[in-house]
């Protein structure tokens, strides 16, 4: 695929599709914080200092449950850890950008943008470092102002939307759309059954530490399938991989 | 109740962390190249993560006490086979609009 001509527009299209995810989580995590005690300024800055959704619903259900600050701080943390991964995955991207550009990135960096932008970069690597930018931040315009201003709508709403709605699906639901394209080759979707099999084998140990053990062994996983099917296809032809 | 003290400590403690995480390789690597074997498997990470956030979510989710049901892991098994097919939006919708059929008709 050829650079986008406009990569900050293409990006904010290629993100549009998860306006139908960020606003109900986002709306959620309002109504939920409201309900849980907390006032309209402390909701929002909850959501514009943390920006991470599944965080934010963890520490909020700790310390509303009464754990102590330092737990809800770890578990938290520990449901983040994954960014750290996604950090290293866009240092072959935006590593050359300057210190304020990639720091500006780490703040936006949400699963959404990560996920849409990697799967650009791979399938256009001719673009620039400028282009990969402006891409980046492109899916940020879409999601982060949704983020915030939902968060809004949803603490003045309180309670107006009914448990019956089931809108904590849409936690899982946006994973899976974010999944879903990343599924493309053999060792991908191995990848992805491993971690699978990996997180409910783990499920017993407390803090989310499943999920990074998960995550590790399916890398390998997918990694050591790579370099199979690669092996195996270079006793025919050269290796490409 | 949550206690101010307990709110404000607690937030922002977890917005530095959370940005320390987010800027942990991004900040300290810079324009340096990673070695060959590390990106190999940083391509996996997406396709690592997700399932490993998306089965918790579906099988025991928090809003049911932990609970499995059937709509549910219906609901998710079907946005994941429209997923791959028709892309993010195809899986949104599939998993919301099998969710409230499911329920409905369970």
């Amino acid at each position: 695929m050829p650079p986008p001509r406009h990569p900050f527009r293409a990006g904010f299209r290629d993100c549009l599709p998860f306006v139908l995810i960020v606003i109900p989580f986002s709306t959620l995590f309002g109504v939920v914080a409201r309900d849980a005690g907390l006032d309209l300024l402390q909701v929002m800055a909850m959501s514009v200092i943390v920006i991470a959704g599944a965080s934010q619903f963890t520490a909020l259900a700790l310390l509303q449950d009464g754990a102590p600050v330092f737990v809800a701080l770890l578990a938290a943390l520990a449901v983040n850890l994954r960014m750290a991964m996604y950090s290293a995955a866009l240092v072959p991207h935006l590593g050359a950008a300057p210190l304020g550009a990639r720091a500006l990135a780490a703040y936006l960096m949400v699963d959404q943008s990560f996920a849409v932008a990697v799967r650009r970069y791979e399938d256009s690597p001719d673009m620039t470092l400028s282009q990969k930018l402006r891409y980046y931040f492109g899916c940020m315009a879409v999601v982060c102002p949704i983020w915030y201003g939902c968060t809004l709508a949803g603490a003045l709403m309180g309670q107006a939307i009914p448990a019956s709605l089931s809108l904590d699906f849409a936690v899982p639901v946006c994973f899976i759309a974010l999944l879903a394209p990343l599924l493309r080759s053999l060792p991908h979707l191995l990848a992805a059954l491993v971690s699978s099999i990996v997180t409910i084998g783990f499920a017993w140990l407390p803090w989310n530490l499943g999920l990074p053990i998960a995550a590790i062994t399916a890398m390998i996983a997918g990694a050591q399938a790579e370099l199979f099917l690669c092996r195996r296809a270079a006793r025919r032809a050269e290796c490409t991989a | 109740m949550i206690g101010a003290g307990e709110f404000w400590s607690l937030t922002l403690a977890l917005g530095l962390g959370t940005f320390l995480i987010r800027f942990s390789f991004l900040g300290l690597l810079g324009g340096r190249q990673l070695p060959d074997w590390l990106l190999l498997h940083l391509k996996y990470v997406g396709v690592a993560v997700f399932p490993a956030l998306i089965v918790p979510a579906v099988l025991w989710p928090a809003a049911t006490g932990g609970e499995t049901e059937a709509p549910r892991v219906i609901a998710a098994l079907l946005a994941v086979a429209v997923g791959l097919r028709f892309g993010p939006v195809g899986a949104i919708t599939a998993g919301l609009a099998t969710l409230y059929a499911a329920q409905a008709l369970l």
